[in-house]
């Protein structure tokens, strides 16, 4: 027999949940949004980037790995796990080269988006580290850009569980661990323009990029020039 | 209202390509309103070099390439009792600071200059040198944001930031009532 159904409290809000789930998918399915990078919509959960952070029981835990439990209150929009959310965010920006202005991802990009939704618009206090990364434009659909790489590993599990492939990998430590392909470079694996892990929703900043289709749609008529990231799922509230 | 109780705005553009100042024409009829409530001073606008006296607002468009650029922010510091970044190049850099991370070099801006006046396939440049006139101003190693040079107290985003975001950025700073920006006029591009 299985366990019944319960409750818990995010901010308040009571949220149904069923045994098994996490934090965040009974959120989601509550219209409740909790901000996240490297979790996506068919993947397994990794709970990497930190930005899902959530205090649940007065322990701060990664909303998309930590599983819900009965009675357990979860605080989500707080002043200060805004805060640390927006600082995580301006690291990520600061670890790459996101130049938004020449990017084709601008106006589609979850971390841009992010960056909006947590206001990340004042003087920064952490330094650009600009690293120096080389553009893999070698296949003839794709090219990867890992200079706006924050490795979230999206790619690398929708290559693996979807596609069954495994084009990418990570490799290095630490500071130094970035996402590599399998192959000398992108032409010489088995990557495919129809591969879920190249499709447009995986990645969510511009470092996979599709050959061909840049700039199809204008900046500032773009996914998040529409609504706030997250706005999808507040949405199913209000309804 | 007499033109000494009107606040006093200072402009510059440093290392941007001056698409911000542009911007601040996008408020359009409302120009006028705002005119009612501020002067400017120093600016590309009424191209004045130099302060006059003391100023409520500077505001900077572009970051830091070369010396002059830091001598000019560091001016405007001194100058205005409220620093306004104006647009992506001022808050981080932006396309200027693309010479920062130039792959494979150890000297990006060697490799930059050398690509622009000598190795670079394109170019006519009958002297065979990098231009070096003792009154250009010398070049810094890298581009870098104004809050990276001085004390920045707001920096307003976008390439370039939109009508809208300028004028109730500057209107309610004005009205001494500014509490953040509408979280839908935030954009990086």
């Amino acid at each position: 027999m299985s366990d019944p159904d319960f409750t818990f409290t995010i901010d308040g809000t009571t949220i149904p949940a069923k045994p098994g789930q996490t934090i965040m998918e009974a959120a989601d399915a509550a219209g409740v949004y909790i901000p996240r990078l490297c979790d996506h919509e068919g993947l397994r959960h990794q709970g990497g980037c930190r930005v899902c952070t959530v205090k649940a029981g007065g322990r701060s835990v990664a909303a998309c790995t930590q599983p819900a439990a009965p009675k357990l209150v979860v605080e989500n929009e707080t002043d200060h796990i805004n805060k640390l959310r927006r600082d995580l965010v301006e690291m990520l920006f600061h670890e790459g080269n996101h130049l938004c202005p020449i990017c084709e991802a601008s106006g589609n990009c979850e971390l841009q988006a992010m960056a909006y939704r947590l206001d990340m618009t004042g003087p920064t206090k952490f330094p650009y580290l600009e690293p120096c990364r080389a553009v893999d434009a070698s296949h003839p659909d794709i090219a990867l850009d890992t200079n706006r790489c924050i490795s979230c590993s999206r790619c690398i599990r929708a290559s693996q569980d979807v596609d069954h492939k495994g084009v990418f990998g990570y490799v290095g430590r630490g500071i130094h661990r970035r996402v590599a392909v399998n192959g000398s470079d992108l032409a010489h694996t088995d990557a495919d323009i129809t591969d879920h892990a190249i499709s447009a929703d995986v990645c969510p900043v511009g470092c996979i990029i599709r050959k061909g289709v840049g700039f199809a749609t204008p900046i500032g008529e773009r996914e998040f020039d529409h609504g706030l990231i997250g706005s999808d799922i507040e949405g199913k509230r209000r309804e | 209202m007499s033109e000494l109780e009107k606040a006093r705005i200072a402009t510059v553009s440093l290392a941007g390509c001056f698409g911000c100042h542009m911007a601040i024409l996008d408020i359009d009829e409302r120009l006028i309103e705002l005119m009612k409530l501020v002067e400017f001073d120093r600016s590309p606008l009424t191209d004045m070099k130099t302060f006059t006296r003391r100023c409520d607002i500077g505001i900077i468009e572009g970051g830091c390439c070369n010396e002059e650029n830091v001598h000019v922010l560091r001016d405007f510091r001194r100058n205005c009792d409220v620093l306004i970044a104006l647009g992506q190049c001022a808050i981080m850099g932006g396309l200027p600071a693309m010479r920062n991370a130039i792959m494979h070099s150890d000297a990006p801006l060697r490799e930059c200059l050398e690509e622009a006046y000598i190795t670079g396939d394109y170019i006519r440049n009958t002297t065979h040198q990098i231009p070096n006139d003792p009154a250009l101003p010398l070049l810094l190693d890298e581009v870098y944001p104004c809050s990276d040079v001085v004390e920045i107290d707001y920096q307003i985003p976008g390439c370039a930031p939109s009508g809208d975001i300028i004028f109730n950025t500057l209107s309610s700073l004005l009205a001494g009532r500014f509490h953040g920006f509408a979280r839908e006029n935030i954009k990086f591009d």
